[in-house]
């Protein structure tokens, strides 16, 4: 009979405690800054982008889900400063599990993981995400790709003046890594 | 312990020709004259170097090789270049394994060496299979002291459409212009300016032209030369890489084929001592989009009532085409098998001719050729196989006489090994042809620059002539000859009467060997396997009842089934299409317009009453054919070829095999429908049988003896026409390759200056070649051929001899300015 009210009295405790339960699909809570979320291709200050499809990533990852294609920039059509750009990039989130060695491998920091994790659907091709998917968003002061270099005359301008360049816009937020 | 070492030296003397040395502690003989850096890759001690190639002659020019020597219990003063210094008797070295010195100097000079190298490994072609790369890991430091500004030059820089010049990351090792100085002979690519400014370039006005180019690309250990067709298409850790075969000419390189995800991205030379060694030809390395090209056919296709092709199934398709050629096999089927094939698929269509359409008409030949062609082939070729005369006994002999064969055109392999064979063994290479070509300056005992000026190893001919030439051969030419001389004689002798036939009696008359060298890389395993009117598979005539009968024994058949008269040759065929002696043609690989009368051929196959195209691509035979039948490529198949030597060179798939069928199984099925057995479902059963079937008795074909012809003379604004194809050219697996053709040879119509008077042709400025069927503009060139003769490029652009003109080497055509 004791039991019986012992029991009870869990139940009845717990209803003052902190809930701990997230409102998942209600409330979106930002998971912590350096979770390995979904991939991002950077840009430099002016919209070029940061890949220059080097396969290192894809050379790293220890689950193979990256694919990259490079390419040859021209003077007509530029996409990365520099000569070679990556003109296909996919990653497979099927395969992807999140180790962030590619991050690591990545020459341009070009690659680098956002903290945005929701990444589910219910067929296969659509987990296979393109340059496209990936791509940081255009931020003011950027431009569309491709177009030429307006930062420099070559790609060490861009390494060597890019932290500076980077800083004389603080709006612009060349990482744009954080979902808010 | 002390006595122990003096014992083994009683023990083991020296061998003769040998020196004793010591490496890393290790007692080894070597043979007198070896490089240091050889004897160390025996012993499986590897010294980082950059410029040193077994294949190239020493340079000492990168200095990573350095290690410690001492002669006569006397250290050198300084660490020394192993990659030019020659083994010594009692010589001890010490390499980086076991000297601070050496392995101090190797990191010195990785550190000198990577002080102007940017580092942009991760953008780098050779990124990922680049032996500076290797060796800065391996025997580099691990920082840079050098903090200052990188030397800088604009790239990349295109030496060639083919080829992309890096100079920030060369290391100076001179390999490609010692490549291209050596082995190549055509030295467009040299060290420019000096000290800190030394770079690699090209004069301003000669590009980097060359049919060898593409190993420059291969050796460089840096990434400093580049493939333009191959730029950022991958990385070497992508690529699945085959053994494979090269499927252009007779030479039968192998080749390293590269593939990522379905798409061959490059090909290699791939290292075969006895064959192409480390090299390959352009066109080789480059010309495989083939594979991928829009004109591609992948599925059969029949021609519906409305004359239209229409796309349709295997079953149909088939059915479609044994109907046709059952139907027709009273009135009589031709076979014309082209020159491109497998052996298998070559054996396939001999033996579909002679169990499924009953007839000895199958022929592989697709250009010009002649009865006393065949002669030839039956008395001196077939059956012949390397131990007769393959590329070794080529380089030794102490002379060569090319006939009606221009080696860097037609077989570049071949080329390059008399190239080697007169640089190094002052092998006099004689040529019977009508001009200094670049091949003929090249393989001259003075084998320094080429020159423009004429070089005593031509025997000059005018087109026509060289039977005669060749009865009447030089004294010196035919006592080079005798005592161990070679003949090569290319496929074009069949262009000229009673050519073969002098080749025959020069060769009874020197006791030389005789090489005969196709073009075409089927050729020559289609001879052996028997697609050929007057030969059973491995050479046994059809003439011959025994041979006939020993064939029937092995395929099953009944006495007396096979055909007993001799078929008819591939004109002879497509003229008997074309008046309705020949009901239905079976058609391979083979174009109309190489062949001697492409009008005629073109009537024959379009006046034919059933035709059956076995292609990869659309064609002018697709054009016209009934029932078209898809086939494999070489990358989507395995099989085999006989280069020029009889050598057989296996492959195997290099891509996903699946839905495409090589013409072996395609025949096998075709022949299934019309109630015969080939059992050449694949290249393995049907390369079975015809290695158990073997090599026919040899009963002594005799010679052909056809008498030489008097060349035409020309008459008042006419020249005779001498002609060839070049490497580089509009060739039909050449497509889709705007890098490689930027590397062809630029079209001349050349005569000598004495025509050009005559004609009122002036260098530089366009001349017209014209028959009663067309006409060939070009600008003209002045060279050493005979009086009235004018020379074409036989298929360049705006050179279509063949199918233009009409006319051939020899031939009479009028020129105009």
């Amino acid at each position: 009979m004791f039991e019986f009210f012992k029991g009870f009295g869990v139940t009845f405790s717990t209803m003052f405690k902190k809930v701990v339960t997230e409102e998942y699909p209600e409330n979106f809570p930002p998971a912590a800054p350096r979770y390995h979320g979904r991939h991002q291709l950077n840009r430099h200050p002016d919209g070029l982008e940061k890949c220059v499809g080097c396969e290192l990533c894809a050379w790293a990852c220890p689950a193979d889900a990256i694919y990259v294609e490079g390419g040859d920039n021209t003077e007509e059509a530029r996409y990365s400063p520099g000569e070679r750009f990556g003109a296909i990039y996919q990653i497979n989130y099927l395969r992807c599990i999140g180790c962030g060695l590619c991050i690591e491998a990545c020459p341009t920091r070009s690659l680098t993981m956002t903290n945005f994790y929701e990444m589910a659907d219910d067929n296969r091709q659509d987990l296979i995400y393109t340059k496209e998917q990936l791509l940081a968003p255009l931020l003011p002061g950027m431009e569309q790709p491709p177009h030429p270099m307006r930062l420099g005359n070559d790609e060490q301008d861009y390494y060597v003046q890019g932290p500076t360049l980077a800083r004389k816009n603080p709006e612009t937020d060349p990482v744009g890594e954080q979902v808010k | 312990m002390t006595i122990a070492p003096e014992e083994k030296k009683e023990a083991r003397p020296v061998p003769e020709g040998h020196v004793r040395l010591t490496i890393d502690g290790l007692e080894v003989d070597a043979p007198k004259g070896e490089l240091l850096i050889r004897t160390c890759e025996r012993l499986g001690i590897i010294v980082p170097r950059f410029c040193d190639h077994p294949l190239l002659d020493p340079a000492g020019a990168c200095r990573q090789c350095l290690v410690e020597v001492e002669m006569g219990g006397r250290p050198m003063p300084k660490p020394q270049a192993s990659c030019t210094m020659t083994v010594a008797d009692g010589m001890v070295v010490k390499t980086q394994h076991s000297s601070p010195v050496a392995a101090k100097a190797q990191e010195g000079v990785m550190e000198l060496l990577l002080i102007n190298h940017p580092l942009d490994c991760p953008i780098c072609d050779k990124g990922g299979e680049c032996p500076l790369q290797n060796q800065a890991m391996s025997t580099g430091r691990t920082d840079s002291r050098f903090v200052d500004t990188k030397r800088t030059f604009p790239k990349p820089l295109p030496i060639s459409t083919q080829v992309l010049l890096d100079r920030e990351r060369c290391v100076l090792c001179q390999r490609c212009t010692r490549f291209s100085e050596e082995i190549g002979g055509d030295p467009f690519i040299d060290l420019l300016e000096r000290g800190a400014h030394q770079q690699i370039g090209v004069a301003e006005d000669k590009p980097f032209q060359s049919y060898f180019s593409g190993n420059t690309i291969q050796i460089c250990p840096v990434g400093a030369l580049t493939s333009a067709a191959y730029r950022f298409r991958s990385r070497p850790f992508d690529l699945v890489s085959t053994d494979g075969v090269c499927e252009h000419c007779a030479s039968g390189c192998a080749q390293r084929v590269d593939t990522r995800r379905g798409t061959v991205l490059r090909r290699l030379a791939g290292n075969d001592p006895a064959v192409n060694e480390e090299w390959n030809c352009d066109k080789g390395r480059f010309a495989f989009r083939y594979l991928g090209s829009p004109e591609r056919i992948t599925r059969p296709m029949v021609r519906g009532a409305d004359g239209v092709l229409v796309e349709t199934s295997w079953t149909e398709a088939l059915t479609a085409a044994a109907e046709g050629l059952t139907a027709a096999r009273e009135g009589g089927i031709g076979v014309l098998a082209g020159g491109r094939l497998t052996v298998e698929d070559a054996y396939a269509y001999g033996k579909f001719a002679r169990v499924a359409a009953h007839t000895n008409d199958v022929d592989f030949r697709a250009r010009p050729h002649s009865a006393e062609e065949l002669e030839f082939l039956a008395a001196h070729v077939v059956g012949q196989g390397p131990e007769v005369l393959d590329y070794a006994r080529l380089e030794a002999a102490p002379a060569v006489l090319c006939v009606a064969f221009e080696p860097e055109e037609e077989s570049p392999i071949v080329f390059l090994r008399l190239r080697k064979a007169a640089r190094k063994h002052g092998q006099q290479v004689f040529h019977l042809g009508q001009w200094t070509t670049p091949a003929v300056a090249r393989t001259s005992r003075d084998t320094g620059a080429a020159s423009p000026a004429a070089k005593d190893n031509l025997v000059r001919s005018v087109p026509g002539a060289e039977a005669a030439v060749l009865a009447e051969l030089p004294e010196h030419v035919v006592a080079a000859l005798t005592g161990g001389g070679v003949i090569l004689v290319g496929e074009r002798a069949a262009e000229v009467p009673g050519l073969y036939s002098a080749v025959s009696a020069l060769a009874a008359r020197t006791g030389a060997v005789v090489g005969w060298v196709p073009r075409r890389a089927g050729e020559r395993g289609a001879l052996d396997a028997g697609a050929v009117p007057t030969l059973l598979p491995g050479g046994r005539p059809v003439t011959d009842a025994a041979a006939r009968a020993e064939i029937e024994a092995a395929w099953g058949l009944a006495a007396g089934t096979l055909p007993t008269a001799p078929g008819r040759d591939t004109d002879e065929i497509l003229a008997a299409a074309a008046i309705g002696e020949l009901a239905a043609l079976v058609v391979g690989g083979l174009d109309p317009h190489d062949l001697a009368d492409p009008a005629a051929a073109l009537a024959g196959l379009r006046e034919v009453g059933f035709l059956v195209s076995l292609e990869m691509h659309t064609s002018a035979v697709t054009e016209l054919a009934d029932v078209v039948l898809p086939v494999a490529p070489d990358a989507q198949r395995s099989g085999s070829y006989l280069n020029w030597e009889g050598r057989r060179r296996e492959f195997t798939p290099a891509l996903d095999a699946s839905g495409v069928l090589p013409d072996c199984r395609v025949l096998d099925t075709l022949a299934v429908e019309m109630d015969a057995d080939l059992f050449t479902q694949t290249p393995a059963a049907a390369a079975g049988e015809l290695g158990r079937l073997g090599l026919g008795a040899r009963t002594a074909a005799a010679a052909p003896s056809v008498p030489p012809v008097e060349p035409l003379r020309p008459a008042f604004g006419q020249a005779v026409l001498a002609t060839w194809r070049q490497l580089v050219d509009d060739a039909a697996l050449a497509v889709d390759e705007p890098a490689l053709a930027g590397t062809a040879r630029p079209a001349f119509a050349r005569v000598n200056a004495a025509t050009a008077e005559r004609l009122g042709l002036v260098e530089g400025q366009p001349a017209t070649v014209r028959t009663d069927r067309g006409a060939v503009t070009l600008p003209v060139a002045l060279a050493d051929l005979p009086d009235g003769v004018v020379w074409l490029p036989g298929n360049s652009d705006g050179s279509r001899v063949r199918s233009v003109l009409g006319a051939g080497h020899g031939d009479l055509v009028g020129v105009t300015a």
